[in-house]
């Protein structure tokens, strides 16, 4: 079977500027994966030429054994990639239920016509959407602040409401860029269980973007680290944690050479 | 049994008919104005969607209201005494028709202008815009089929109380309507954060390409009801201190809000019959309320609505 993302030799350049350079990866349907590195290694640069932000300048990016690489954003959501965003965004003004329920899109029976002839097929559709969302909505606890619009939210609530929303596209591959950013250690340790959660219920594949180490390496079973825009190393985390070049990436050359040699 | 906002739409419908039956007790100047308010409210209200909820800033407007002006107003001139049909089959047969037509050109115009031009953002969309209104006044004012600069006379005089308050009625059902669903929640997606949108899987050029069309589409049936109504059109009516009216009405009423927005078009109508002798100074009033207004209640007049104002689009 082949792997569910398939990274091969990918790069992008800004002018003189090689912000991701032949980085080759992939994902497994159903894993874990994290994706670490100092920063500015390209972590956030590699999730934009995932999802189409960006094209890559050369390279190959393959999802379920098919080219994705030049698609637009929404059609790499509709093949299955969704993503929460580093610096958050979500709809301010819309209400954190339109939020969710937006995002059903890719899965609407009704358009804009069935919008205006309003049968019952639509208000069946709706009122099934209203539960899915009250559902999804419950995983984090969003339920009580529904009708608030997303803006209102604390910090936190937000980076969760981000990832209910992307669940709601039904990916098979959710990208999150450092969900536990700005968020306390208790905080951190709840939402990596409630990721754990997410993937085994949802059967979906993670690839996790995030700065704490002791996050990445509590959940996931396989870590990608990159510095520079290269990848410098992957493995399990007791590899990674072991492996001189990412000590030397995190900490410096200094640490990664006994001192009294 | 319909759902309530299609009530609501059969109930205005039937409102409209019988406003219209009794229009020959009114007073000819307050049925004048009345219909002026309702030509404006569409206008308002289909613009709304389009700068509103969508969040796309146009400034052409009356350029799609031109074109639907003329398409029906060429229809009726022209077919009108071929056809030999008592004035009554005209009123209610061929005069529908015209203003469909209307619509329909205007909406094929928004298209044309929408696909390549909505790429551009903000600032740049409003110029393009703009300038795509501008082109239209120019063309209109150097083609003799239509009266070159002079503009077209003798428009019959076919709009009443029912074409122009059901007009109205179903700008603000169909507005409504596509966005109080599911889908409908992705034009206000695609004007919060259209990056968020397309990785939620939002066509977002199609949706602005939707609003468009539909904005237009209304536009032009505005157009059609206004040439009917004053039996006269030249291109200078339809200029860019036209569009800044609608413009005004939708940033008054508050951007992205049903009720403000229509009661924001009947103010500002009605408002400008005192001010009529002022002429050409009415603009510079009209600048005047936008700038206070933008200093006091950037978020518009009449946003009682519980949801905080979106900033206004850039």
């Amino acid at each position: 079977m082949p792997p569910l993302l398939q990274l091969d030799r990918v790069t992008i350049r800004f002018g003189g500027l090689t912000a991701v350079s032949e980085v080759s990866a992939t994902v497994e349907p159903g894993e874990l994966v994290g994706l670490i590195g100092p920063n500015g290694a390209g972590k956030t640069t590699v999730f934009n030429l995932i999802t189409g932000v960006y094209a890559a300048t050369a390279g190959d990016i393959r999802f379920d054994g098919q080219p994705i690489d030049g698609l637009k954003p929404y059609a790499i959501t509709r093949r299955g990639i969704a993503r929460t965003f580093q610096n958050i965004r979500l709809f301010p003004s819309l209400t954190v239920f339109d939020n969710v329920r937006v995002a059903f899109h890719l899965h609407l029976a009704h358009d804009a016509v069935h919008s205006l002839t309003r049968g019952p097929k639509f208000f069946e559709e709706e009122a099934r959407l209203r539960e899915q969302t009250r559902e999804l909505l419950g995983i984090f606890q969003l339920e009580r602040v529904q009708d608030e619009p997303a803006r209102s939210l604390p910090y936190g609530d937000q980076r969760r409401l981000e990832i209910i929303r992307a669940l709601a596209t039904r990916p098979k591959l959710l990208l999150l860029d450092e969900p536990a950013a700005g968020m306390n250690p208790a905080e951190k340790v709840e939402l990596m269980r409630l990721i754990q959660f997410i993937q085994e219920k949802f059967q979906l594949a993670i690839l996790l973007v995030e700065h704490d180490m002791k996050v990445v390496m509590g959940v996931c079973r396989r870590i990608h680290v990159l510095e520079y825009g290269r990848k410098i190393a992957e493995g399990t985390p007791e590899a990674i944690r072991a492996n001189p070049a990412v000590i030397a990436a995190y900490l410096g050359t200094e640490a990664a050479t006994p001192r009294h040699a | 049994m319909l759902p309530r906002s299609q009530l609501w739409l059969l109930g205005a419908l039937a409102t409209a008919g019988a406003a219209s039956a009794v229009s020959g007790r009114i007073n000819p100047y307050f049925l004048d104005v009345a219909l002026g308010v309702a030509i404006n409210v569409i206008l308002a209200v289909s613009l709304n969607l389009i700068n509103g909820f969508t969040g796309q800033f146009s400034l052409g407007h009356a350029g799609f209201m031109a074109v639907g002006a003329y398409t029906a107003a060429m229809i009726t001139t022209t077919l009108a005494s071929r056809l030999g049909w008592p004035p009554v089959a005209l009123r209610w047969g061929l005069f529908p028709v015209a203003l469909l037509a209307g619509g329909l050109f205007a909406a094929v115009a928004g298209l044309a202008v929408g696909a390549p031009s909505l790429r551009l953002k903000g600032d740049y969309l409003a110029i393009v815009t703009l300038g795509f209104g501008e082109i239209i006044k120019v063309v209109l004012q150097n083609v003799k089929a239509v009266g070159a600069a002079s503009g077209l006379y003798g428009i019959p005089s076919y709009t009443n109380l029912f074409w122009t308050l059901s007009g109205a009625a179903v700008t603000v059902y169909v507005v409504w309507g596509l966005l109080n669903s599911t889908f409908g929640r992705g034009f206000l997606a695609v004007a919060d954060d259209e990056v968020a949108a397309e990785a939620m899987g939002l066509n977002t050029t199609r949706y602005k390409i939707n609003a468009f069309v539909v904005g237009s589409f209304f536009a032009g049936i505005a157009g059609g009801l206004y040439a009917h109504l004053k039996g006269y059109i030249s291109p200078t009516g339809f200029d860019f201190n036209k569009s800044i009216e609608i413009v005004v009405m939708v940033i008054l009423g508050g951007m992205g809000r049903h009720v403000g927005v229509i009661v924001a078009a009947i103010l500002l109508t009605v408002v400008q019959e005192p001010l009529r002798k002022l002429g050409d100074w009415r603009m510079i009033l009209y600048a005047l309320l936008l700038i206070g207004l933008m200093l006091a209640r950037p978020q518009g007049l009449f946003s009682w609505s519980l949801r905080k104002p979106r900033t206004a689009a850039s």
